[in-house]
Protein backbone atom coordinates (compact mmCIF):
# COMPACT_ATOMS: atom_id res chain seq x y z
CA UNK A 1 0.00 0.00 0.00
CA UNK A 2 3.17 2.51 0.83
CA UNK A 3 4.22 1.35 -2.28
CA UNK A 4 1.13 2.70 -4.18
CA UNK A 5 0.71 5.91 -2.73
CA UNK A 6 4.40 6.78 -2.91
CA UNK A 7 4.60 5.82 -6.91
CA UNK A 8 1.25 7.17 -7.18
CA UNK A 9 2.34 10.24 -8.80
CA UNK A 10 4.58 8.73 -11.17
CA UNK A 11 1.71 6.81 -12.47
CA UNK A 12 -0.60 9.27 -13.13
CA UNK A 13 2.43 11.20 -14.53
CA UNK A 14 3.19 8.22 -17.20
CA UNK A 15 -0.96 8.14 -17.66
CA UNK A 16 -1.16 11.97 -18.59
CA UNK A 17 2.38 11.24 -20.78
CA UNK A 18 0.44 8.66 -22.78
CA UNK A 19 -3.05 10.39 -22.87
CA UNK A 20 -0.98 13.38 -24.88
CA UNK A 21 0.74 11.01 -26.90
CA UNK A 22 -1.81 9.33 -27.91
CA UNK A 23 -3.88 12.20 -28.90
CA UNK A 24 -0.82 13.44 -30.85
CA UNK A 25 -0.96 10.29 -32.79
CA UNK A 26 -4.51 8.80 -33.41
CA UNK A 27 -6.51 12.80 -33.87
CA UNK A 28 -6.24 14.21 -37.18
CA UNK A 29 -7.07 17.91 -36.33
CA UNK A 30 -4.30 20.19 -35.74
CA UNK A 31 -5.30 22.10 -32.71
CA UNK A 32 -6.59 18.80 -31.33
CA UNK A 33 -2.52 17.53 -31.67
CA UNK A 34 -1.44 20.75 -30.24
CA UNK A 35 -3.49 20.37 -26.88
CA UNK A 36 -2.05 16.88 -26.60
CA UNK A 37 1.67 17.94 -27.13
CA UNK A 38 0.38 20.08 -24.32
CA UNK A 39 -0.70 17.74 -21.80
CA UNK A 40 2.59 15.54 -22.66
CA UNK A 41 4.51 18.81 -21.32
CA UNK A 42 2.38 19.23 -18.47
CA UNK A 43 2.80 15.61 -17.31
CA UNK A 44 6.35 16.16 -18.04
CA UNK A 45 6.70 19.27 -15.51
CA UNK A 46 5.24 17.16 -12.83
CA UNK A 47 7.73 14.59 -13.06
CA UNK A 48 10.25 17.03 -12.27
CA UNK A 49 8.53 18.91 -9.11
CA UNK A 50 7.52 15.50 -7.80
CA UNK A 51 10.91 14.54 -8.05
CA UNK A 52 11.72 17.66 -6.02
CA UNK A 53 8.89 17.47 -3.41
CA UNK A 54 10.16 16.38 0.00
CA UNK A 55 7.92 15.28 2.96
CA UNK A 56 7.02 17.83 5.44
CA UNK A 57 8.98 20.57 3.40
CA UNK A 58 8.47 23.95 3.08
CA UNK A 59 8.32 26.41 -0.20
CA UNK A 60 11.77 27.12 -1.19
CA UNK A 61 11.88 30.61 0.36
CA UNK A 62 13.85 31.22 3.65
CA UNK A 63 12.19 31.92 6.69
CA UNK A 64 13.40 31.73 10.01
CA UNK A 65 12.56 28.54 12.18
CA UNK A 66 12.36 26.53 9.29
CA UNK A 67 14.72 23.63 8.94
CA UNK A 68 13.41 21.56 5.76
CA UNK A 69 12.94 23.14 1.93
CA UNK A 70 11.89 21.43 -1.23
CA UNK A 71 14.36 21.20 -3.81
CA UNK A 72 14.78 24.48 -5.42
CA UNK A 73 16.13 22.90 -8.44
CA UNK A 74 12.88 21.55 -10.61
CA UNK A 75 11.26 24.96 -9.54
CA UNK A 76 14.31 27.15 -11.44
CA UNK A 77 14.16 24.40 -14.59
CA UNK A 78 10.05 23.89 -15.16
CA UNK A 79 9.39 27.85 -14.60
CA UNK A 80 11.91 28.43 -17.40
CA UNK A 81 10.22 25.35 -19.25
CA UNK A 82 6.25 26.72 -18.57
CA UNK A 83 6.81 30.53 -20.49
CA UNK A 84 9.16 28.91 -22.99
CA UNK A 85 6.45 26.15 -24.00
CA UNK A 86 3.67 28.88 -24.63
CA UNK A 87 6.40 30.63 -26.49
CA UNK A 88 6.31 27.59 -28.68
CA UNK A 89 2.58 26.72 -28.44
CA UNK A 90 2.44 29.67 -30.27
CA UNK A 91 3.98 29.00 -32.69
CA UNK A 92 2.20 25.87 -33.42
CA UNK A 93 -1.10 27.53 -33.57
CA UNK A 94 0.71 30.29 -35.73
CA UNK A 95 1.61 27.51 -37.99
CA UNK A 96 -1.93 25.72 -38.05
CA UNK A 97 -3.66 29.54 -38.78
CA UNK A 98 -1.22 29.06 -42.35
CA UNK A 99 -2.01 25.96 -42.87
CA UNK A 100 -5.80 26.78 -42.39
CA UNK A 101 -5.00 30.13 -45.06
CA UNK A 102 -3.19 27.80 -47.63
CA UNK A 103 -5.10 24.69 -47.46
CA UNK A 104 -8.79 26.06 -46.48
CA UNK A 105 -8.67 22.67 -43.51
CA UNK A 106 -6.96 21.85 -40.52
CA UNK A 107 -7.86 18.16 -40.51
CA UNK A 108 -4.25 16.08 -41.44
CA UNK A 109 -6.36 13.67 -43.92
CA UNK A 110 -7.86 16.05 -45.63
CA UNK A 111 -4.55 17.67 -46.22
CA UNK A 112 -2.89 15.11 -47.39
CA UNK A 113 -5.55 13.93 -50.02
CA UNK A 114 -4.88 17.81 -51.08
CA UNK A 115 -1.50 17.10 -51.58
CA UNK A 116 -1.57 13.77 -53.22
CA UNK A 117 -3.82 15.01 -55.67
CA UNK A 118 -0.90 17.59 -56.65
CA UNK B 1 -17.79 43.99 -26.53
CA UNK B 2 -17.47 47.96 -26.75
CA UNK B 3 -20.62 48.25 -25.89
CA UNK B 4 -21.39 46.25 -22.61
CA UNK B 5 -20.87 48.88 -20.12
CA UNK B 6 -20.58 46.20 -16.92
CA UNK B 7 -17.59 45.21 -19.27
CA UNK B 8 -15.84 48.26 -19.60
CA UNK B 9 -16.32 49.26 -15.82
CA UNK B 10 -14.98 46.71 -14.62
CA UNK B 11 -12.30 46.10 -16.88
CA UNK B 12 -11.09 49.87 -15.68
CA UNK B 13 -11.70 49.06 -12.16
CA UNK B 14 -9.17 45.38 -12.71
CA UNK B 15 -6.55 46.51 -15.41
CA UNK B 16 -4.75 48.79 -12.93
CA UNK B 17 -4.64 46.29 -10.28
CA UNK B 18 -3.25 43.81 -12.54
CA UNK B 19 -0.73 45.88 -13.79
CA UNK B 20 0.34 46.99 -9.70
CA UNK B 21 0.49 43.24 -9.26
CA UNK B 22 2.40 42.41 -11.95
CA UNK B 23 5.21 45.39 -10.92
CA UNK B 24 4.75 43.73 -7.26
CA UNK B 25 5.55 40.35 -8.38
CA UNK B 26 8.34 41.70 -10.40
CA UNK B 27 10.19 44.11 -7.95
CA UNK B 28 9.16 41.65 -5.08
CA UNK B 29 10.66 38.52 -6.52
CA UNK B 30 13.40 37.97 -4.43
CA UNK B 31 11.60 37.87 -1.47
CA UNK B 32 8.73 36.22 -2.13
CA UNK B 33 7.14 33.91 -5.08
CA UNK B 34 7.60 35.89 -8.38
CA UNK B 35 10.05 37.12 -11.24
CA UNK B 36 10.52 38.42 -14.27
CA UNK B 37 9.18 35.88 -15.94
CA UNK B 38 5.53 35.39 -13.90
CA UNK B 39 5.81 39.35 -13.84
CA UNK B 40 5.88 39.57 -17.31
CA UNK B 41 2.91 37.04 -17.82
CA UNK B 42 0.65 38.95 -15.83
CA UNK B 43 1.39 42.49 -17.69
CA UNK B 44 0.80 41.26 -21.14
CA UNK B 45 -2.45 39.95 -19.45
CA UNK B 46 -3.77 42.82 -18.57
CA UNK B 47 -3.54 44.61 -21.42
CA UNK B 48 -4.46 41.29 -23.32
CA UNK B 49 -7.73 42.12 -21.19
CA UNK B 50 -7.68 45.91 -22.25
CA UNK B 51 -7.08 44.72 -26.00
CA UNK B 52 -10.61 42.41 -25.56
CA UNK B 53 -12.56 44.61 -23.94
CA UNK B 54 -11.94 47.98 -25.96
CA UNK B 55 -10.75 46.87 -29.32
CA UNK B 56 -7.39 46.14 -30.69
CA UNK B 57 -6.58 49.43 -32.22
CA UNK B 58 -7.02 51.17 -28.76
CA UNK B 59 -4.86 48.64 -27.37
CA UNK B 60 -2.45 49.39 -30.04
CA UNK B 61 -2.68 53.15 -29.73
CA UNK B 62 -1.65 52.34 -25.78
CA UNK B 63 1.95 50.42 -27.10
CA UNK B 64 2.44 50.68 -30.54
CA UNK B 65 3.79 47.47 -32.90
CA UNK B 66 7.34 48.77 -33.24
CA UNK B 67 7.91 49.90 -29.32
CA UNK B 68 6.93 46.47 -28.48
CA UNK B 69 9.84 44.93 -30.71
CA UNK B 70 12.33 47.61 -29.28
CA UNK B 71 11.04 46.11 -26.03
CA UNK B 72 11.70 42.26 -27.02
CA UNK B 73 15.04 43.04 -28.48
CA UNK B 74 15.89 45.48 -25.41
CA UNK B 75 15.46 42.92 -22.50
CA UNK B 76 17.37 40.12 -24.27
CA UNK B 77 19.75 43.35 -24.94
CA UNK B 78 19.93 44.24 -21.03
CA UNK B 79 20.20 41.02 -19.63
CA UNK B 80 23.60 40.18 -21.99
CA UNK B 81 25.02 43.39 -21.15
CA UNK B 82 25.19 42.55 -17.57
CA UNK B 83 27.23 40.33 -18.46
CA UNK B 84 29.80 41.66 -20.20
CA UNK B 85 29.37 44.33 -17.47
CA UNK B 86 30.62 41.79 -14.92
CA UNK B 87 33.30 40.60 -17.70
CA UNK B 88 34.86 44.06 -18.23
CA UNK B 89 35.01 44.72 -14.17
CA UNK B 90 37.55 41.71 -13.82
CA UNK B 91 34.96 38.63 -13.13
CA UNK B 92 33.09 35.68 -15.18
CA UNK B 93 30.70 36.67 -18.01
CA UNK B 94 27.00 37.03 -15.75
CA UNK B 95 28.90 36.94 -12.16
CA UNK B 96 27.03 39.15 -10.23
CA UNK B 97 29.44 40.06 -7.28
CA UNK B 98 31.72 42.46 -8.82
CA UNK B 99 28.82 45.07 -9.81
CA UNK B 100 28.24 46.53 -6.01
CA UNK B 101 30.64 47.34 -3.31
CA UNK B 102 30.44 44.38 -1.58
CA UNK B 103 29.17 40.59 -2.96
CA UNK B 104 25.53 40.58 -1.45
CA UNK B 105 24.96 44.26 -3.19
CA UNK B 106 26.29 43.63 -6.60
CA UNK B 107 24.17 40.15 -6.32
CA UNK B 108 21.06 42.38 -5.56
CA UNK B 109 21.71 44.49 -8.46
CA UNK B 110 22.66 42.07 -11.06
CA UNK B 111 19.56 40.09 -10.10
CA UNK B 112 16.87 42.83 -10.39
CA UNK B 113 18.29 43.97 -13.91
CA UNK B 114 18.37 40.96 -15.04
CA UNK B 115 14.50 40.21 -13.70
CA UNK B 116 13.91 43.27 -15.11
CA UNK B 117 15.48 42.38 -18.81
CA UNK B 118 13.38 39.15 -18.52
CA UNK B 119 10.23 40.83 -17.39
CA UNK B 120 10.50 43.02 -20.34
CA UNK B 121 11.16 40.27 -22.93
CA UNK B 122 8.15 37.99 -21.92
CA UNK B 123 6.23 41.35 -22.05
CA UNK B 124 6.39 42.30 -25.41
CA UNK B 125 7.02 38.84 -26.97
CA UNK B 126 3.75 37.57 -25.17
CA UNK B 127 2.03 40.91 -26.59
CA UNK B 128 3.45 40.44 -30.09
CA UNK B 129 2.04 37.29 -30.25
CA UNK B 130 -1.58 38.45 -29.12
CA UNK B 131 -1.22 40.95 -31.26
CA UNK B 132 -0.21 39.10 -34.35
CA UNK B 133 -3.04 35.99 -33.66
CA UNK B 134 -5.63 39.15 -33.17
CA UNK B 135 -4.94 41.08 -36.09
CA UNK B 136 -4.58 38.48 -38.47
CA UNK B 137 -8.70 37.97 -37.76
CA UNK B 138 -8.94 41.65 -39.01
CA UNK B 139 -10.65 42.76 -42.27
CA UNK C 1 -0.54 13.34 5.65
CA UNK C 2 -3.34 15.67 4.17
CA UNK C 3 -0.98 17.28 1.68
CA UNK C 4 -0.33 13.90 0.73
CA UNK C 5 -4.41 12.61 0.31
CA UNK C 6 -5.05 16.02 -1.58
CA UNK C 7 -2.66 15.75 -4.19
CA UNK C 8 -4.07 12.00 -4.97
CA UNK C 9 -7.13 13.47 -5.24
CA UNK C 10 -6.08 16.48 -7.53
CA UNK C 11 -4.16 13.39 -9.40
CA UNK C 12 -7.03 12.00 -9.79
CA UNK C 13 -9.36 14.77 -11.11
CA UNK C 14 -6.35 15.61 -14.01
CA UNK C 15 -6.37 11.92 -15.18
CA UNK C 16 -10.01 12.42 -15.62
CA UNK C 17 -9.67 16.06 -17.20
CA UNK C 18 -7.27 14.52 -19.53
CA UNK C 19 -9.55 11.99 -20.19
CA UNK C 20 -12.49 14.14 -20.89
CA UNK C 21 -9.99 16.43 -23.52
CA UNK C 22 -9.50 13.13 -25.83
CA UNK C 23 -13.18 12.27 -25.71
CA UNK C 24 -14.76 15.29 -26.70
CA UNK C 25 -15.10 16.67 -30.10
CA UNK C 26 -15.88 20.45 -29.67
CA UNK C 27 -12.77 22.24 -30.08
CA UNK C 28 -14.25 25.06 -27.81
CA UNK C 29 -15.21 22.31 -25.16
CA UNK C 30 -11.39 20.83 -25.77
CA UNK C 31 -10.11 24.01 -25.15
CA UNK C 32 -11.69 24.93 -21.72
CA UNK C 33 -11.33 21.82 -20.48
CA UNK C 34 -7.60 22.83 -21.50
CA UNK C 35 -7.73 26.10 -19.24
CA UNK C 36 -9.21 23.76 -16.54
CA UNK C 37 -6.17 21.22 -16.58
CA UNK C 38 -4.04 23.43 -16.12
CA UNK C 39 -5.56 25.41 -13.62
CA UNK C 40 -5.91 22.33 -11.60
CA UNK C 41 -1.63 21.66 -12.53
CA UNK C 42 -1.44 25.32 -10.56
CA UNK C 43 -3.37 23.90 -7.93
CA UNK C 44 -1.41 20.88 -7.74
CA UNK C 45 2.20 22.88 -7.97
CA UNK C 46 0.93 24.61 -4.65
CA UNK C 47 0.35 21.37 -2.69
CA UNK C 48 4.11 20.29 -4.34
CA UNK C 49 5.62 23.58 -2.62
CA UNK C 50 6.43 24.70 -6.21
CA UNK C 51 5.09 28.28 -5.71
CA UNK C 52 6.73 30.15 -8.15
CA UNK C 53 5.79 27.54 -11.02
CA UNK C 54 2.38 27.29 -10.09
CA UNK C 55 2.33 31.06 -10.09
CA UNK C 56 3.41 30.87 -13.54
CA UNK C 57 1.25 28.05 -14.78
CA UNK C 58 -1.97 29.57 -13.59
CA UNK C 59 -1.18 32.76 -15.65
CA UNK C 60 0.55 31.37 -18.88
CA UNK C 61 -1.52 27.52 -19.31
CA UNK C 62 -5.06 28.95 -17.63
CA UNK C 63 -4.44 32.24 -19.14
CA UNK C 64 -2.66 32.90 -21.81
CA UNK C 65 -2.43 29.82 -24.03
CA UNK C 66 -6.45 29.39 -23.29
CA UNK C 67 -6.63 32.73 -25.40
CA UNK C 68 -4.44 31.55 -27.92
CA UNK C 69 -5.81 28.74 -28.90
CA UNK C 70 -9.55 30.53 -29.07
CA UNK C 71 -7.92 33.04 -31.33
CA UNK C 72 -7.35 30.41 -33.63
CA UNK C 73 -9.80 28.79 -32.96
CA UNK C 74 -11.77 32.52 -34.26
CA UNK C 75 -9.13 32.42 -36.67
CA UNK C 76 -9.80 28.80 -38.58
CA UNK C 77 -13.49 28.84 -37.63
CA UNK C 78 -13.48 25.15 -37.63
CA UNK C 79 -15.56 24.30 -34.10
CA UNK C 80 -15.94 20.69 -34.56
CA UNK C 81 -13.02 17.99 -35.45
CA UNK C 82 -13.81 15.01 -37.69
CA UNK C 83 -13.53 11.52 -36.58
CA UNK C 84 -12.57 9.73 -39.73
CA UNK C 85 -12.50 5.87 -40.32
CA UNK C 86 -9.32 6.15 -41.34
CA UNK C 87 -7.83 6.72 -37.93
CA UNK C 88 -8.25 3.13 -36.05
CA UNK C 89 -7.85 3.48 -32.42
CA UNK C 90 -6.05 -0.20 -32.09
CA UNK C 91 -2.90 0.98 -33.30
CA UNK C 92 -1.96 4.10 -31.41
CA UNK C 93 -3.87 2.71 -28.34
CA UNK C 94 -1.24 -0.70 -28.47
CA UNK C 95 1.37 1.81 -28.94
CA UNK C 96 0.54 4.02 -26.80
CA UNK C 97 0.08 0.45 -23.94
CA UNK C 98 3.43 -0.71 -24.90
CA UNK C 99 5.43 2.19 -23.87
CA UNK C 100 3.44 2.93 -20.90
CA UNK C 101 4.18 -0.12 -19.57
CA UNK C 102 7.81 0.52 -20.32
CA UNK C 103 7.58 3.54 -18.11
CA UNK C 104 6.06 1.76 -15.42
CA UNK C 105 8.64 -0.84 -14.99
CA UNK C 106 10.90 1.93 -15.31
CA UNK C 107 9.66 3.24 -11.99
CA UNK C 108 9.33 0.70 -9.99
CA UNK C 109 13.27 2.05 -8.99
CA UNK C 110 12.41 5.29 -8.35
CA UNK C 111 12.66 6.57 -4.52
CA UNK C 112 8.88 7.07 -3.81
CA UNK C 113 7.47 10.56 -3.69
CA UNK C 114 8.80 12.84 -0.69
CA UNK C 115 11.88 10.82 0.31
CA UNK C 116 14.39 13.41 1.59
CA UNK C 117 17.28 11.05 0.66
CA UNK C 118 16.30 10.69 -2.54
CA UNK C 119 19.49 11.45 -5.52
CA UNK C 120 17.80 14.26 -6.86
CA UNK C 121 17.63 16.06 -3.04
CA UNK C 122 20.93 15.08 -1.92
CA UNK C 123 23.76 16.96 -4.28
CA UNK C 124 23.53 20.26 -5.61
CA UNK C 125 20.18 20.91 -3.69
CA UNK C 126 21.93 21.16 -0.45
CA UNK C 127 24.35 23.48 -2.01
CA UNK C 128 21.58 25.93 -2.90
CA UNK C 129 19.77 25.73 0.38
CA UNK C 130 22.56 26.20 2.32
CA UNK C 131 23.96 28.94 0.55
CA UNK C 132 21.99 30.76 -1.10
CA UNK C 133 20.94 33.16 1.18
CA UNK C 134 24.37 34.17 2.70
CA UNK C 135 26.13 34.09 -0.92
CA UNK C 136 23.20 35.93 -3.16
CA UNK C 137 21.22 37.96 -0.14
CA UNK C 138 18.06 36.78 -1.78
CA UNK C 139 16.10 34.81 0.28
CA UNK C 140 13.57 33.36 -2.36
CA UNK C 141 15.97 30.31 -3.26
CA UNK C 142 14.34 29.92 -6.65
CA UNK C 143 15.01 33.62 -7.92
CA UNK C 144 18.71 33.11 -6.57
CA UNK C 145 18.93 29.71 -8.55
CA UNK C 146 17.32 31.52 -11.66
CA UNK C 147 19.12 34.78 -12.05
CA UNK C 148 22.60 34.32 -10.32
CA UNK C 149 23.34 30.74 -10.20
CA UNK C 150 22.53 29.64 -13.54
CA UNK C 151 21.94 32.88 -15.28
CA UNK C 152 23.84 31.66 -18.28
CA UNK C 153 20.82 28.81 -18.76
CA UNK C 154 17.94 31.86 -17.84
CA UNK C 155 19.67 33.96 -20.44
CA UNK C 156 19.42 31.16 -23.41
CA UNK C 157 15.86 30.74 -22.63
CA UNK C 158 14.66 34.35 -23.19
CA UNK C 159 16.44 34.03 -26.19
CA UNK C 160 14.17 31.46 -26.87
CA UNK C 161 11.17 33.20 -26.20
CA UNK C 162 12.35 36.06 -28.33
CA UNK C 163 13.07 33.53 -31.07
CA UNK C 164 9.82 32.33 -30.86
CA UNK C 165 7.88 35.94 -31.17
CA UNK C 166 10.30 36.81 -33.93
CA UNK C 167 9.25 33.29 -35.69
CA UNK C 168 5.22 34.12 -34.78
CA UNK C 169 5.93 37.85 -36.45
CA UNK C 170 7.35 36.20 -39.68
CA UNK C 171 4.56 33.97 -39.50
CA UNK C 172 1.77 35.96 -38.88
CA UNK C 173 2.69 39.19 -39.51
CA UNK C 174 1.94 40.54 -42.55
CA UNK C 175 -1.37 40.45 -44.45
CA UNK C 176 -2.84 37.66 -44.84
CA UNK C 177 -2.75 36.45 -48.37
CA UNK C 178 -6.24 35.03 -49.53
CA UNK C 179 -5.62 33.20 -53.08
CA UNK C 180 -7.32 35.55 -54.75
CA UNK C 181 -6.24 38.34 -53.81
CA UNK C 182 -2.51 37.47 -54.44
CA UNK C 183 -1.00 38.44 -57.72
CA UNK C 184 1.45 35.86 -57.43
CA UNK C 185 -0.57 33.10 -56.89
CA UNK C 186 -3.00 34.55 -59.42
CA UNK C 187 -0.66 34.73 -62.14
CA UNK C 188 0.56 31.34 -61.38
CA UNK C 189 -2.77 29.62 -61.32
CA UNK C 190 -3.35 30.90 -64.82
CA UNK C 191 0.17 29.57 -66.20
CA UNK C 192 -1.34 26.38 -64.52
CA UNK C 193 -4.38 26.60 -66.39
CA UNK C 194 -2.87 27.84 -69.74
Amino acid sequence: MDFIISHYNYWIVIFLMMVGLYTVISRGNLIKKIIGLNIFQVSVFFLYISMGTVKDGAAPIITEGVKLYSNPLPHVLILTAIVVGVATTALGLALVVRIKESYGTIEEDEIHEMDHSL
Amino acid sequence: MKRNPILRIVAKFLIPLIILFALYVQFHGDFGPGGGFQAGVIFSAALILYALVFGLEAAEKIIPPHILRLLASAGVVLYASVGVVSLFLGANYLDYSVLGSTQIKGQHLGILLVELGVGMTVTAVMLIIFFAFAGRGRP
Amino acid sequence: MIDLIINIILLTFLAITAIAIIRTTNLFATIMLFGIFSLLSATLFVVMDALDVAFTEAAVGAGISTILMLTTLALTKNHNEKRSHAHRPWLPLAVVTITGMALVYGTLDIPGFGDPAAPANTHVAQYYINNALPETGVPNIVTAVLASYRGFDTLGEVAVIFTAGVAVLLLLGGKPSSPNSNPRTNKKREEDET
